[in-house]
């Protein structure tokens, strides 16, 4: 019976194969860049690595350079960056930035006509909220494992998970600044199938402002910590920043803690202004110690994106400009970004850069007038990003730039004091109010010659010099929306309202809407009014 | 695997054991029965009368009787559906008896090929369609797809790009899916392949060439998948090749042909660009400046006619008792954009042993493939449109190697800088890129079907299979190139790619066949298992020419299991009656444990009508078969190379995307999105069909509606904010449906000694719509996809309601004379702002009713075949037309650029959005000559048969769209790479 026997052989063989096989289908993956969560902490290395992922987010866009391996799925991956996102919604919406690439989102930023399937406002929600997904993450990761480890060890992933909810605090506010009543979530919510509640803007105001405060006593003295992570100081700009604008997000006013905060900053003693105005904003700006208090870091060579200081050089670059000489970027502009004229027009009575050093433009070859807003060569260019160094060399890479973002600096605090002092906040000194304004001034005019006297210290001029100061640095639209001139007919831009001449925009604009993707999703969201 | 190959030689050495079984010394008869048409039959019963020997033919119809007595027998030969006929003979030593059955009714009795098994087309119960090698389209030599374009009802075969050797979409009834694939399972020779794009070789059925398939065969209803379970929603198409003969055969095709572009994009002139700048950019000299004085037709020059050949060898016979076929192919084709070339070797192996007096039967196949492409730079199609024609080919720069740059000086300084976004110079893309792939691929199989010596009816099938392939390939570009600016500006470019694949398949079954007399019926059952491993690795480099800069790797391993369980069981009652019931379970270690498995089941019921009494005589109707069916298949196929979408996970950044925190800088460490949830995507069919055949089947066809319901479709949509680490998601939400009516139709309608002809026609309608796409079924859900160029907006959405992929657009408002009015578009909500809620859902981009037709007219030695294809209701987005307008010409980064006349029409010179417009959702309906093709078969010289033929392919287009090709595969239309129009001359001998 040996045909019986081969023939119980082959049952035999199919039901080993049939039963052994089953564990192939809890295949692990085998590619060395991926590990699961269940084993990733096994390494404590992995925790400063997911730090250094909680920064990046604030410039980077995925896991693979420029493109290929996103956390947020657009056409464009550059557009999902953090800068971008946030640089667009404060720019080009204002008087500061208008864009020719005819961009339907772009164009309904700026024109004020924009509905919830605006495709950046969704993604700008998007990046806000991975990124607070992330670092609700690492504060559970390091909740859930720092039992496990040793004195020295956890001394430093405590800190790391101080920096978390900093930087996700950062985060809250942009979205609480940007969008007022949304999602809200923490490290109590772990990922998966469920819709979270939303949270009031004025809620959301108190719950940042306790982390911050909170934070502000555990993160590292002002200039203690490594470069590019947050300290106390940029805890507390942050903090005089939102009690500047409490008015709006809150409906009560809170000039005197903004000042409180300001003096935090100041007192430490650590930071000054830097000499030159326009090396802020190059390619070796990582040296600046004295005013940056904390940067977004850039790296042509390993930090590569097209979403954060890299747009905001390459779009502004074109016309007659020298992409390569001038701003570094041998690869060459993307000629969209310039300034209206009426914002040039305020800002600056003389732009040439001759007197104030902050009038960095390129008018050779444009035209000052706007007739048409896909038009390049129609407005001023700002020249004040560049890939160059403060002595003139090419950053490393002809495309990716070295140049950092600073995220806080001095500037700002001075500025946030004088006008919670103007505004008459408790503890507001006027007389250092014109000091720093002047501080300022001094350093844009090289000189005296622009200085004010307290009579000229008044709210429009603090809107001006705001301006004058941060333009391109994403402050515009927080500022004219705490002065009462984002909407409305009071400041009028060059196609804001979507005309030429500009036109008063209605005020529900003052706040973005929930974007209609997450509307759909999420039951418990109730829509920004006039959306 | 190491299991799977013991397993593979511990059965061979186990069957050469068997084959040394010792037989008995008596007489022995051999032979070969076929049906009415000479075709052989598979699986007939053949018996020595009186005597318990009997065995069955095999594959081929070929069967051997052993130890039969000396002396005077009648061997009976018997198959379900024939009548049953006796053969007396007598048996001294080897005796020979061949058998022709004729059939008991008048039916369809052609073979047809399912899953895990063979089916007399008449017993089939499930809706399936088969084209055989004689009816492919003639002088289709490049692929598969061609030879079957317009030949099956619900079949909808696109073609890519017209570059040789590329590939086709495939659609059996409308897509069933949203993101995972939907493409049909293709099985070669009962092998499943994986469907996902080998890198650099464009289609993954070019690994066989059509000349060594016999049939192909479609499933389309969930009784014919639903034993291919959950790799079968989008239908399943069954690739057999031919086998070896009885006699010695030997045939050698050849075929030449020359391809030409039939038709170019109607762009500008030198002399009319000139005029159309000096007229939009009139005074400003910035703009005007930029203009040159040559005449270049950029087209032309990128363009070429191009020769291609295609040779076929092979070998077929028997050699002792061992059927063998071998086939050699080689295939050179250049394409018409210069420098494009497509190589093809294969090598085709076929054994079909069969031993232990036919009770094992082996077949063993063996296919290499050996590509080689030249893929070209084809961004030169686009630039070729857009590129100045004021602007000679070289302008005898030295920094550019010769050929006009652009250059941030404008004219003035031609060894200036280069303008990185402006077009590159398509000449010098076709001269300085060097973009080659090799692909070198086998797929192999040995299937061993057993039949008990002890229980003839009980089959045991085991098959054993492989398809491992390896690719490696480089795209390099030469410094000093404009287009090149990554990492390094005008730095050029060396990227290298490869990746290995490696697929091995189980499959083992049990076949139960009794006929039961006493209650006049007969049950055929399967039970099985399989188990099939993916694996893919793969490495990349990319550098600058001086490797300055290397870019970070691009590495990956990816692999998947599946595991499955299945049976069928067919059941036929009185030859009239049949029920079928398949059952698939099937895992994936795709889906986490609990998720992973997924039962699908499917019924069928055919009533073969004719066989009742009242239709048993009638002359007129000589076939009518009602076929009902209802299963449940499924997806797991995700389409996007995510193999773990369950699992929570680390991905590690590379050397790009680092972070500086102090000195260091630190490669980051990100959780992904992940749904642990995640499971099979399952799409229920209910199928109503009809078989039918006229006057003694001159006039035969089917007809068949279908309504086909998809759940939990597996879509990559937006996560509710601050729930996931990602935006959006892989999860199971939506629903879709699709029903369609298919009708073919076969007539002979000349039938002479001389003369025949015969037509065949099929229509096919199909209504595609979502009708869910989010958990809470909220129906405003809108996910956009189908990103066009020059922005970066979408232009397509999925939406409840509407069919997939439909277009999502402003309405165009026209002035009295239907000129689009530039940026005025239809407020649809009435809120006085044109935004992006006023966008709406505007046409699709497929067909509703394709139909195909096929003619074949043969008089004397001479033959005459066409085959056409109509396409109604599809719209494609006119990409090239709405990147043209006057706005397009000039730059503001410092360079002009050639339009379409489209331009021309809309005259759009500032405005924004008008790429979003409707009015570029242009009617693509299309009527297609495919195929001409004239032969002559030279009489018979000895044993020589010798056919030469001349055809055309690509004939004509009748259509009204605007752009240069209708058929358009997704409907973006933006500067493909155009069909060619091939003429070519065949030569056929076989002797």
């Amino acid at each position: 019976m040996k045909l019986n026997r081969s023939l119980i052989a082959v049952i035999l063989i199919s039901g080993v194969l049939g039963t052994s096989c089953l564990k192939d289908l809890d295949v692990k993956p085998k590619d060395p860049k991926i590990t699961t969560s269940a084993t990733v902490f096994d390494k404590p290395e992995a925790y400063k690595q997911f730090l250094a992922k909680l920064y990046s987010t604030l410039s980077l866009t995925g896991q693979k350079g420029e493109a290929g391996a996103p956390e947020i799925s657009a056409p464009d991956e550059g557009t999902t960056a953090f800068i971008r996102g946030w640089w667009n919604a404060q720019e080009v919406t204002t008087d500061e930035c208008i864009n020719a690439w005819g961009d339907g989102g772009l164009v309904e930023y700026h024109g004020h006509i924009w509905s919830d399937n605006n495709d950046y406002i969704k993604l700008m929600y998007q990046r806000l909220f991975i990124n607070i997904s992330y670092c609700n993450e690492m504060i559970r990761a390091v909740n859930d494992n720092v039992g496990g480890l040793s004195g020295a060890q956890k001394t430093e992933i405590d800190a790391y998970q101080a920096e978390a909810r900093f930087l996700r605090a950062y985060y809250y506010f942009c979205a609480m600044d940007l969008y007022g009543n949304v999602p809200f979530v923490t490290e109590a919510d772990k990922p998966g199938a469920f819709l979270p509640k939303q949270i009031k803007r004025a809620d959301l105001f108190k719950y940042v402002e306790s982390e911050l405060k909170a934070v502000a006593d555990l993160l590292p003295q002002p200039g203690a910590n490594e470069y590019a992570r947050a300290d106390r100081a940029a805890a507390w700009t942050l903090l005089s920043r939102i009690y500047l604008n409490a008015q709006v997000y809150t409906g009560t006013a809170m000039y005197g803690d903004c000042i409180k905060y300001a003096n935090e900053v100041i007192g430490a003693g650590k930071y000054s202004l830097h000499g030159k105005y326009p090396e802020l904003f190059l390619a070796d700006n990582d040296k600046i110690k004295d005013e940056i208090i904390m940067p977004i870091a850039s790296s042509g060579a390993s930090s590569r994106s097209y979403g954060d200081v890299t747009f905001i050089i390459h779009a502004g670059v074109g016309g007659s400009e020298d992409a390569a000489n001038t701003f570094g970027i041998a690869s060459g502009g993307w000629g969209g970004n310039r300034l209206t004229t009426a914002f040039v027009n305020t800002q600056f009575a003389d732009p040439s850069g001759n007197t104030d050093k902050r009038a960095i433009f390129h008018t050779a070859g444009q035209t000052l007038t706007i007739t048409h807003p896909t038009v390049f060569t129609e407005g001023y260019l700002s020249a004040k990003w560049k890939n160059i160094t403060s002595t003139g060399a090419q950053g490393g890479n002809s495309t990716f730039v070295e140049t950092d973002f600073p995220l806080f600096r001095l500037a700002e605090v001075y500025l946030n004091y004088a006008e919670a002092t103007v505004r008459g906040g408790a503890g507001g000194d006027a007389g250092k109010a014109l000091q720093y304004v002047n501080a300022l001034r001094t350093r844009a005019y090289e000189g005296a010659s622009g200085n004010i006297n307290s009579g000229q210290l008044n709210l429009d001029f603090l809107l001006q010099e705001r301006g004058r100061e941060f333009y391109w640095e994403f402050q515009r639209r927080t500022d004219l929306i705490r002065f009462g001139k984002f909407t409305g007919g009071s400041l009028l831009w060059d196609f804001k309202g979507n005309v030429m001449a500009g036109v008063s925009t209605d005020a529900h604009f003052n706040i973005f809407p929930i974007p209609a993707s997450d509307m759909l999703l999420n039951n418990n969201l109730t829509q920004n009014p006039g959306y | 695997m190491e299991k799977i190959y013991s397993l593979k030689y511990g059965l061979l050495l186990l069957f050469v054991c068997l084959s040394n079984w010792v037989f008995a010394q008596s007489g022995t008869i051999t032979g070969k029965v076929v049906d009415e048409n000479n075709l052989p039959l598979p699986a007939a019963t053949v018996v020595v009368k009186g005597k318990s020997i009997s065995t069955s033919t095999d594959a081929n119809g070929f069967y051997k009787l052993s130890n039969v007595p000396a002396g005077a027998q009648t061997v009976v030969i018997s198959f379900i559906g024939y009548k049953n006929q006796e053969n007396p003979v007598n048996v001294s030593g080897a005796v020979s008896l061949n058998g022709q059955l004729e059939p008991s009714t008048l039916a369809l009795n052609e073979v047809a090929v399912i899953g895990y098994g063979t089916v007399r087309k008449s017993d089939a119960t499930g809706a399936i369609s088969v084209v055989t090698a004689k009816d492919f389209n003639r002088g289709a030599v490049n692929t598969i797809q061609d030879a079957i374009v317009g030949k099956l009802p619900g079949v909808v075969i696109t073609s890519t790009s017209g570059a040789p050797g590329n590939t086709s979409t495939i659609r059996i009834r409308g897509g069933a899916s949203l993101n995972a694939s939907n493409d049909p399972l293709i099985v070669i020779d009962n092998v499943p392949i994986d469907n996902t794009a080998l890198g650099g070789s464009a289609n993954i059925l070019n690994t066989i060439n059509p000349n060594d398939v016999e049939n192909i065969t479609v499933l389309k209803d969930a009784s014919a998948t639903a034993i291919y379970g959950a790799r079968a929603s989008n239908g399943v198409l069954l690739i057999t090749t031919k086998r070896g003969s009885k006699e010695l055969k030997l045939n050698y095709n050849v075929t030449t042909s020359l391809s030409v572009l039939p038709k170019q994009v109607d762009v500008y002139t030198g002399d009319e660009f000139r005029d159309v700048v000096n007229k939009v950019y009139a005074g400003n000299t910035a703009v005007t400046n930029l203009l040159g004085t040559a005449s270049t037709d950029w087209q032309k020059e990128i363009y070429q006619k191009a020769f291609g050949q295609d040779h076929n060898l092979s070998v077929s016979g028997t050699a002792k008792n061992l059927p063998y076929r071998v086939a050699l192919g080689y295939n050179n084709s250049d394409g018409i954009l210069k420098t494009y070339n497509f190589q093809r070797t294969t090598l085709a192996i076929g054994l079909d042993p069969s031993l232990l007096n036919n009770h094992l039967n082996i077949h063993v196949n063996v296919k290499g493939l050996y590509n080689l492409n030249n893929f070209a730079e084809q961004s030169a199609v686009g630039n070729a449109i857009n590129y100045d024609p004021t602007k000679p080919v070289y302008n005898g720069n030295t920094r550019w190697r010769g050929y006009t740059t652009w250059t941030d000086k404008g004219n003035t300084n031609i060894n200036g800088d280069p303008v990185t976004l402006a077009p590159a110079n398509p000449v010098a893309q076709l001269d300085l890129t060097d973009n080659k792939s090799t692909v070198r691929r086998s797929i192999g199989n040995a299937q061993f079907d057993y039949k008990m010596h002890f229980l003839p009816e009980l089959r045991a099938n085991l098959n054993l299979a492989y398809d491992y392939a390896k690719v490696f390939g480089h795209n390099n570009a030469r410094d000093s190139t404009q287009w090149v600016y990554i990492p390094v500006v005008a730095g050029g470019r060396l990227s290298n790619y490869e990746e290995s694949r490696k697929n091995q398949l189980v499959d083992f079954y049990f076949n139960y066949v009794k006929d039961l007399k006493a209650v006049d019926s007969r049950l055929d059952a399967t039970a099985g298992y399989s188990w099939s491993h993916f694996y893919r690795e793969g490495h990349g480099t990319s550098s600058d020419i001086k490797m300055t800069a290397p870019q970070p790797p691009n590495d990956y391993i990816t692999e998947y299991y599946l595991i499955s369980f299945f049976g069928r069981l067919n059941y036929t009652f009185k030859d009239k009656y049949q029920l079928t019931f398949t059952v698939r379970d099937d895992a994936t270690s795709r889906f986490a444990k609990d998720k992973r498995w997924g039962l699908f089941p499917a019924g069928a019921f055919t009533w073969r009508i004719k066989d009742e009494d009242f239709l048993k005589n009638s002359n007129t109707v000589s076939d009518l078969k009602l076929r009902v069916s209802y299963g449940v298949t499924g997806q797991q196929d995700l389409n996007n190379g995510n193999n773990y979408p369950y699992l929570a996970k680390f991905t590690v950044s590379d050397q790009t995307s680092r972070y500086q925190l102090g000195d260091t800088f630190y490669n980051t460490l990100r959780p992904d999105g992940y749904d642990a949830n995640i499971k099979w995507e399952t799409t229920t069919t209910t199928n109503i069909g009809l078989d039918y055949g006229f006057l003694n089947n001159r006039l035969t066809g089917t007809i068949d509606y279908y309504f086909r319901k998809t759940k939990d479709l597996l879509s990559i949509v937006n996560a509710a904010a601050g729930t996931n680490f990602a935006a959006t998601v892989l999860t199971n939400v939506g629903n879709m449906e699709n029903r369609g009516l298919e009708l073919g139709l076969n007539a002979v309608v000349i039938s002479k000694k001389d003369f025949s002809w015969n037509l065949s026609y099929n229509i096919s309608y199909n209504k595609n719509k979502i009708t869910r796409l989010s958990l809470n079924a909220n129906d405003n859900t809108i996910i956009q996809v189908g990103g066009i160029s020059g922005t970066f907006n979408t232009i397509q959405a999925q939406k409840v309601g509407s069919p997939l992929n439909s277009f999502y657009v402003y309405q165009q408002i026209y002035d009295s004379n239907g000129k689009p009015i530039e940026d005025a578009y239809v407020d649809r909500n009435n809120d006085n702002v044109i935004n992006s809620s006023d966008l709406y859902i505007y046409k699709k981009p497929d067909p509703t009713v394709q139909m195909g037709i096929n003619s074949r007219l043969a008089y004397k030695d001479w033959d005459f075949a066409f085959s056409g294809r109509l396409s109604l209701g599809n719209y494609n987005y006119n990409n090239v037309a709405s990147g043209s307008t006057y706005r397009g010409l000039y730059s503001s980064l410092g360079y002009i650029a050639n339009q379409t006349k489209a331009a021309e029409e809309t005259q759009f010179t500032t405005a924004l959005k008008t790429n979003m417009s409707d009015f570029y959702i242009q009617k693509a309906s299309y009527f297609r000559m495919d195929n001409v093709n004239l032969g002559y078969n030279v009489p018979k010289f000895n044993k020589l048969k010798l056919r030469v033929s001349a055809g055309v392919q690509n004939v004509f287009v009748i259509t009204k769209y605007k752009g240069l090709d209708p058929e358009i595969s997704g409907g973006l239309d933006n500067n493909f790479f155009p069909r060619a129009r091939i003429y070519q001359l065949g030569l056929n001998c076989t002797f």
